[in-house]
């Protein structure tokens, strides 16, 4: 059928309103990296937008140089890694026993595992048995209380649904017991859904900041996004001074960009290949076969 | 509900993606329970004991992630318990005595509760009634275009933001409303004073259904395009033959299409509706803008954590999470009696 005249009007309409919500999507990053490579008096004026004026890199210099960047830095990378790999051994066990059907209470469990999606202890209370278990200041209070993320559960419960019945019942004929049948069959079939829960948890871990800003007191074991949290609140405590301190600030604000830029960039690099395997992973679970 | 688990939990988008795979689950009990009316009687191979001995390794699995669950998950809720009891750092957790309901009069009668509850309300509100639909017309958007490449392209750029830490957004957002941040470049351009924007109250209502819109629109048109992909193409052409134009053939295929996503897209939102993103504000706001910017989440925090009246932040943050529980279970009600979509 031929396109009415009204109809190219709109695609052509439509087709600039997409690239406008992308220039707008892509700006604020754009700008980051701008001011990460200009020079301070070039951002104090307010000449800064998508293009670097003043062009350096000293800041990443400065930035680099500071010990406690590299040591948050390095745990950020130890927190997601570990966290990661408890997270993917109990999503995994749990969304694989729940994907059986014939299981004796299987409603249940997965009763009790959505319920906790709707509703929850709330902030005190979590605190205070963190608090009780004596995990302030450790790992465990970053690495363990997030665990099981039931949206990821669900995720994999559903991919696990479809896995093919007969080349299970085959393998277990041929001698493998459950866990044999989880281990040497399953798992390695189910590489895309593991790729992606991986990513996930790990894109989640390494983005997360609330619970080591709540339970670590010590700098050192801070991860990275709460050394950024830190010189952001920093950098608005002076400038509501003004005065002499907003040297200061300005300062701050090309180092602030460095630091947001530089904590952000294994996600930048890693997005364009990460992208399709975090939209095909949550097509998996939310579209039925 | 006060929510401390931004990370792998809840995906920053409210809880949005959830949906269809909800969707999906709940249906499943029934189906089960049928089953084991079918076989009930017949023999006892139905019994627990019978279930375990067959079934244990697939029982083993479960061990460790009900451990978690009822550590992590299950005591907090109990723990709620402190909200009725006197709690005092470093005794049990749950409480030493008995105060009954003084807590919660306490917070009643506690103007600035008022104040954080409205503020909540209206920034929940604001959020719901924004950020639920530009999804649904960005995905139809989408889906008019015809370059597969174009196409690809910007949905990826759509998606970005999501992967961003919350600690990079709140960065983002204070460079650009700085005093030398683009927004007063903007407004430099027309002439106008700079404008200290994290400084001033009216604009904080603003500033951060903006850059929610910015973080979870992209993002939360996904389900939507899964959506549309499953709408029969047959349809298409029988709405053409009986002369429908392309603004027809959206309302009458396309939307009816996607409705039941947005059902249970819409019930999920207004389930999160108090869960205002609690971890973004508490990054943005500071005191001087503290008369919208302040919720009750972030209430339940300077109450709770900064000064140690535990108790009295349970209760509040009880009364939310309740308010929360309340508004799912209505949305799902309504929304079952009205047309069988629902979540459960």
């Amino acid at each position: 059928m031929q396109d009415t005249r009204s109809y190219t009007a709109f695609r052509v309409v439509n087709g600039l309103a997409i690239i406008l919500i992308c220039a707008a999507t892509l700006y604020p990053f754009l700008n980051i990296i701008a001011q990460a490579f200009s020079s301070e008096g070039y951002i104090n004026s307010g000449q800064v937008s998508i293009i670097p004026r003043g062009f350096n890199i000293t800041t990443f210099d400065v930035v680099m140089s500071d010990s406690m960047f590299w040591r948050n830095y390095a745990n950020t990378v130890i927190y997601t890694v570990v966290a990661t790999a408890i997270a993917m051994v109990l999503t995994t066990s749990f969304a694989y026993a729940l994907s059986k059907r014939h299981l004796k209470g299987r409603g249940f469990f997965i009763g009790v595992a959505v319920f906790t999606m709707f509703f929850n202890g709330g902030l005190i209370p979590n605190y205070v048995l963190i608090n009780a278990l004596g995990m302030t200041n450790t790992m465990w209070a970053i690495v363990l209380p997030n665990a099981i993320s039931i949206f990821n559960l669900l995720v994999m419960k559903a991919f696990f649904e479809n896995f093919s019945t007969e080349l299970e019942e085959a393998a277990q004929i041929d001698g493998l017991s459950t866990y044999g049948v989880l281990w040497r069959i399953v798992i390695p079939l189910s590489k895309a859904v593991i790729a992606t829960m991986v990513l996930f948890y790990a894109v989640s871990f390494w983005n997360a900041w609330f619970q080591a800003f709540l339970y670590l007191d010590r700098r050192e074991l801070y991860p990275v996004t709460v050394y950024l949290r830190n010189l952001l609140a920093g950098a608005t405590g002076t400038e509501q001074m003004g005065g002499e301190a907003a040297e200061a600030t300005q300062i701050a604000s090309n180092v602030r960009a460095v630091t947001m830029l530089l904590t952000t960039l294994p996600i930048i690099c890693l997005y364009p290949f990460l992208q399709k395997y975090f939209v095909r992973g949550i097509m998996l679970g939310s579209v039925k076969q | 509900m006060t929510t401390i688990q931004s990370g792998p939990g809840t995906l920053p988008g409210r809880g949005a993606a959830e949906a269809a795979v909800v969707d999906d689950l709940v249906s499943e009990p029934r189906r089960g329970s049928r089953r084991r009316s079918l076989y009930a009687g017949t023999n006892n191979t139905n019994t627990w004991r019978y279930a375990l001995k067959k079934d244990w390794r697939l029982y083993s699995l479960l061990v460790l992630p009900l451990v978690f669950l009822l550590i992590f998950r299950y005591l907090p809720m109990a723990g709620n318990v402190i909200a009725f009891r006197r709690f005092r750092p470093g005794s049990s957790i749950f409480g030493d005595e008995w105060v009954g309901f003084h807590y919660i009069e306490m917070f009643i009668n506690d103007p600035t509760f008022w104040r954080v509850f409205w503020n909540t309300v209206i920034l929940g509100g604001l959020t719901l009634a924004i950020c639920f639909p530009l999804p649904i017309i960005l995905a139809l958007m989408f889906n008019e275009l015809r370059s597969n490449a174009f196409k690809r392209v910007a949905q990826s750029i759509s998606y970005l933001p999501h992967f961003m830490s919350i600690v990079i957004v709140a960065g983002i957002v204070l460079q650009l409303t700085s005093l030398n941040g683009t927004f007063n470049q903007i407004l430099g351009l027309f002439g106008a004073e700079s404008v200290a924007f994290m400084q001033q109250p009216q604009w904080f209502r603003t500033i951060y259904v903006s850059s929610e819109v910015w973080q979870t629109v992209g993002w939360g048109t996904i389900l939507y395009l899964a959506a549309l992909t499953t709408i029969d193409p047959q349809l298409y052409e029988a709405a053409r033959i009986d002369g429908a134009n392309r603004w027809k053939q959206m309302w009458h295929v396309t939307l009816p299409g996607i409705a039941p996503t947005m059902v249970v897209l819409l019930i999920l939102n207004v389930g999160t509706f108090m869960a205002v993103g609690f971890e973004k504000v508490l990054l943005l706001y500071n005191p001087l803008i503290y008369s919208t910017a302040d919720i009750i989440a972030t209430y339940v925090y300077r109450v709770g954590i900064t000064s140690s009246n535990f108790s009295y932040a349970t209760a509040i943050g009880l009364f939310e999470a309740i308010i929360g529980l309340i508004l799912i279970l209505s949305a799902n009600g309504i929304a079952r009696k009205m047309g069988g979509n629902s979540l459960w």
